[in-house]
């Protein structure tokens, strides 16, 4: 046989260089196929990028000229160019976190009921209305709360709580017992990030091995330590990555927080008293904001709030990403 | 040999024989498929490691070995499906009648056209009838094809493939109603449809029943002369059975190839004769 | 078991289950916890709802509050349309962006626009609206149909890409083989083969994805904006179903709070037909996809 020249081809490292060398040979539609894939996942980065770019450069002549004060002031005055965000932050913040706090061992239970402790016949029956839960939309939870929910912590709740507990006197329960609050904003979102917490945690519990259940059974195990020695702990961490996915919705969550919450400039110290988060501010005032410098310091206020839910968003998916490689 | 190999690896007298006939006499449009020098990786790990092969036209030549020996690859870098995979790296020339199928202006499409694939595995395409996989390579290579023309065609591959009596009244059923090895039929099928002169057979009968093994085993006997076949297999009585020449492929690497009985009978290589007397793999 | 035997002294085998029947106990009580307010608004929207349900409220424009026979049916328009739009740009970026994902797994493009798709998603929907306000409502001037749709198709992207992704990487790899050793070109493979075996499957992911962005608000808020009367025209404010429950809802009338609830059981009713419909479409195709995948049916 003779020994035919040997082309080199494909030796460089790289497969980007390696398709180029083919695409003398590509069909049209090939190449239309690859640029239109590609430039649709590229759109993805520009979009978050433009998002970031938009609301900074909207955002720039309220930092500019109120520099700190944006964040420290505690006084929202529209009229007196006073844009201090402190309140409306600490709001977003104390709101979402005592949602997740209520929300986190419930989700928890109903995703350690379907994932393993359900009678088989309950398993999909119960998955799916917590998916059904996760599919109301947020202003239909806002029409409810504000119907059914703020009129009874207003007749029952909170009378109960100052009166027959003697609470009145309490910080956390102070101020008139208006209805709508930062207690009906935090049970609310509980409400809304329940099923998606349980909905997250439970197909992290569904990631963990068979395996590794079996081998606790084979052990001796009951039902419960089974679940507390093989399943919790090698979930952990996307366990902490859901309540996280979930604090990042109640941070963002608009409409039901705006319909209930009271929409009040006050640092959010009580219980019972109304309070504001960003996400309501944004939506009370935007529309009719008045002079450049009040839409510049709502962007800002967008700003905070993209810069805080990316952050906890980002978090929150590395740490999930983490347990299902795990697998 | 101080052991009496295992019989089980040897093939039957009969068999041998019947491939023997005469084997140099065929005159044949098949074309002749040389390997040269190819080595065939997947980011750090080769998989195929300079390996040179001639396979004479219109013959059927098996590759043995055990798993992971790369055989697998090296067939797929004959008809360059090895570089569809990320990370992976071809060196080396595939000459097809002459014309190497790496040289820079080939297009691997057209190639792979022009080549016959059947997977370990059936692959019938679902949500197409029966009728639409036999022809979809046809379709692929031709747009307007006549409908009468297909319909031939659909009548005639699948009686190659012994499948038109069963399937004849359903063909516009989802292949998903068929057995798997009524599948890999179809697939062979699909493969056969476009008349191609080399097929490449990557373990096909390696999830079927033993009955419809040895239909396509005859299936393939029957293409010898009209088509070069390389096939891959791991059942060294089917190698025996169906192929004139067979080679041997041990860590990516070739360890001999030779005439079929003659790697059977009086292997060359020590490590041939480990394998196939099946002191491993 | 490691903790069974703790500070030497033994746990017997009956405090073990005791303990274990406990938790039990607090799982299923949770778990019930959870779905009370599932039972809660499904049966008030049933009761609110059903007060003003009847055929003048899906063909009647809104009515000024204390004027009786008013209707919903530009809301419900308004809405079809903006999701019409809003599919019309979230499919083709998110279908496109999922087949990148599904076929260049691995590279570090992929791995990148993969987090930044869920960070994306992540994204509170009001920011979404105010970016699209100063994108498109500010320069043109107006609140618009358009810049609505365009709200929420950006919302959709990321829901369709990942979903894409994950339908398409379930699509055997020797399938793609097959047809690539066919000479398929490779657009030709992942469309006619790839993206038609996965169909059902993104076909149910979209209409999941249609289904969430159709109750969103905060991003119509400035936006599509809202309209009592009638429009259907891309550059002009739109009413949209969320919009008008949530006016009505915190308005001071009596008869438009009644109207809200309506409002919403209509739209929760357009929300569960769309997942339904999604998931009847992937059950009745899959176990066809399965029987093929999987090599055959028994024989």
């Amino acid at each position: 046989m003779a020994a035919p020249p040997i082309p080199s081809f494909a030796t460089d490292q790289s497969r980007a260089r390696e398709s180029s060398r083919q695409r003398g040979v590509q069909s049209i539609g090939d190449r239309l196929y690859g640029g239109w894939i590609t430039a649709s996942a590229l759109v993805i980065p520009a979009l978050l990028l433009l998002v970031a770019v938009v609301i900074a450069i909207s955002a720039w002549p309220a930092v500019q000229s109120l520099g700190w004060r944006l964040l420290t002031d505690t006084t929202w005055d529209v009229p007196h160019a006073r844009f201090g965000l402190l309140p409306a932050l600490l709001g977003t913040l104390a709101s979402s976190v005592l949602a997740l706090t209520l929300a986190t061992p419930l989700a928890f239970g109903a995703a350690i009921f379907v994932s393993e402790l359900a009678p088989p016949r309950l398993r999909r029956p119960v998955a799916l209305l917590i998916d059904g839960l996760a599919a109301i939309p947020s202003v239909v939870y806002g029409l409810w709360a504000l119907v059914v929910l703020v009129p009874w912590l207003r007749r029952d709740v909170m009378p109960f709580v100052r009166d027959t507990l003697a609470l009145g006197n309490v910080p956390l329960f102070a101020g008139p017992a208006y209805g709508p609050s930062l207690l009906a904003a935090a049970l609310v979102l509980t409400i809304m990030i329940l099923p998606f917490i349980a909905a997250v945690a439970r197909e992290v519990l569904q990631a963990v091995p068979r395996s590794q259940r079996e081998a606790a059974l084979a052990l001796g195990a009951t039902r419960w330590e089974m679940i507390r020695d093989a399943v919790l702990p090698n979930a952990r961490a996307g366990l902490v990555g859901a309540m996280i996915l979930g604090l990042g919705r109640a941070l963002g969550e608009t409409m039901a927080v705006t319909m209930v919450i009271g929409n009040a400039h006050l640092l959010p110290t009580s219980l019972f008293q109304p309070a504001y988060t960003i996400a309501s501010l944004l939506a009370n005032q935007f529309a009719e904001a008045s002079g450049p410098l009040h839409v510049s310091a709502l962007m800002a206020a967008a700003g905070v709030l993209l810069a805080v839910t990316i952050v906890v968003n980002g978090f929150a998916r590395w740490l999930v990403r983490r347990t299902e490689q795990q697998r | 040999m101080s052991r009496e190999p295992a019989v089980t690896a040897r093939p039957t007298p009969a068999v041998l024989a019947r491939v023997d006939v005469a084997p140099d006499a065929i005159h044949t449009a098949a074309p002749t498929l040389r390997i040269h020098q190819l080595t065939a990786s997947y980011g750090e790990r080769v998989a195929v490691r300079d390996v040179s092969l001639e396979c004479a036209p219109g013959r059927v030549t098996a590759i043995i070995g055990p798993s992971g020996c790369g055989k697998s690859s090296l067939l797929r870098c004959v008809n360059r499906l090895h570089e569809s995979v990320v990370d992976a790296r071809v060196s080396g020339a595939v000459h097809l009648d002459g014309r190497d199928v790496y040289a820079h202006d080939v297009d691997p499409v057209e190639i792979r056209r022009r080549i016959g694939f059947v997977s370990q595995r059936p692959t019938p395409f679902p949500m197409m009838s029966i009728r639409d996989n036999v022809v979809a390579g046809l379709r692929a290579a031709t747009p307007r094809l006549d409908a009468r023309a297909l319909d031939a065609c659909v009548e005639r591959t699948l009686r190659r493939v012994g499948l038109w009596d069963e399937v004849a009244r359903r063909l516009d059923d989802d292949p998903a109603s068929l057995s798997g090895g009524q599948q890999q039929r179809l697939c062979l099928a699909r493969a056969l449809a476009p008349e191609p002169r080399l097929l490449l057979l990557d373990e096909p009968t390696a999830s079927l029943d033993p009955l419809s093994t040895q239909r396509v085993e005859e299936l393939v006997y029957t293409l010898r002369g009209d088509v070069t076949v390389l096939i891959v297999t791991h059942n060294l009585q089917q190698a025996a059975r169906v192929s004139d020449t067979t080679a041997f492929m041990l860590d990516g690497e070739l360890i001999e190839a030779a005439r079929t009985r003659a790697l059977f009978t009086t292997p060359a290589d020590a490590r041939t004769e480990a394998y196939i007397t099946g002191r491993f793999g | 078991m490691p903790r069974t035997a703790r500070g030497g002294e033994q746990t017997t085998l009956q405090a073990r289950r005791r303990r274990s029947a406990i938790m039990t106990s607090l799982v299923w009580c949770a778990s019930a916890i959870c779905l009370l307010p599932l039972v809660l608004i499904t049966a008030h929207l049933l009761v609110g709802g059903a007060r003003v349900l009847g055929p003048r409220f899906f063909t009647a424009l809104p009515t000024p509050p204390g004027v009786s026979g008013g209707g919903i049916a530009n809301g419900i328009a308004g809405t079809l349309l903006l999701l019409l739009v809003a599919a019309a740009i979230g499919l083709p970026i998110g279908l496109g962006a999922g087949l990148f994902l599904a076929e260049r797994t691995r590279t570090r493009l992929a791995e990148t626009v993969r987090f930044l798709a869920d960070v994306l998603s992540g994204l509170p929907s009001i920011v979404i609206g105010i970016f699209v306000w100063e994108l498109i409502v500010r320069p043109s001037g107006q609140f618009s149909a358009l810049a609505g749709g365009v709200a929420l198709g950006v919302l959709m992207i990321p829901l369709i890409t990942r979903a894409t992704e994950a339908m398409v990487q379930l699509v055997p790899n020797a399938l793609r083989e097959a047809a690539l050793a066919l000479g398929y070109s490779r657009a030709r493979t992942s469309l006619t083969i790839v993206l038609r075996t996965a169909l059902p499957g993104i076909v149910t992911a979209s209409l999941l994805a249609v289904a969430r962005v159709a109750g969103e608000t905060a991003p119509l808020l400035f936006t599509a904006f809202g309209t009592p009367y009638w429009s259907l025209r891309l550059d002009a404010p739109i009413a949209a179903l969320p919009l008008q429950i949530f006016n009505y809802a915190t308005s001071p009338y009596d008869d438009w709070r009644a109207q809200a609830w309506g409002g919403a059981l209509v739209l929760i009713v357009l929300v569960f037909a769309l997942s339904w419909l999604a998931r009847r479409v992937t059950e009745s195709r899959r176990e066809r996809l399965n029987a093929t995948v999987a090599g055959g049916a028994a024989e």
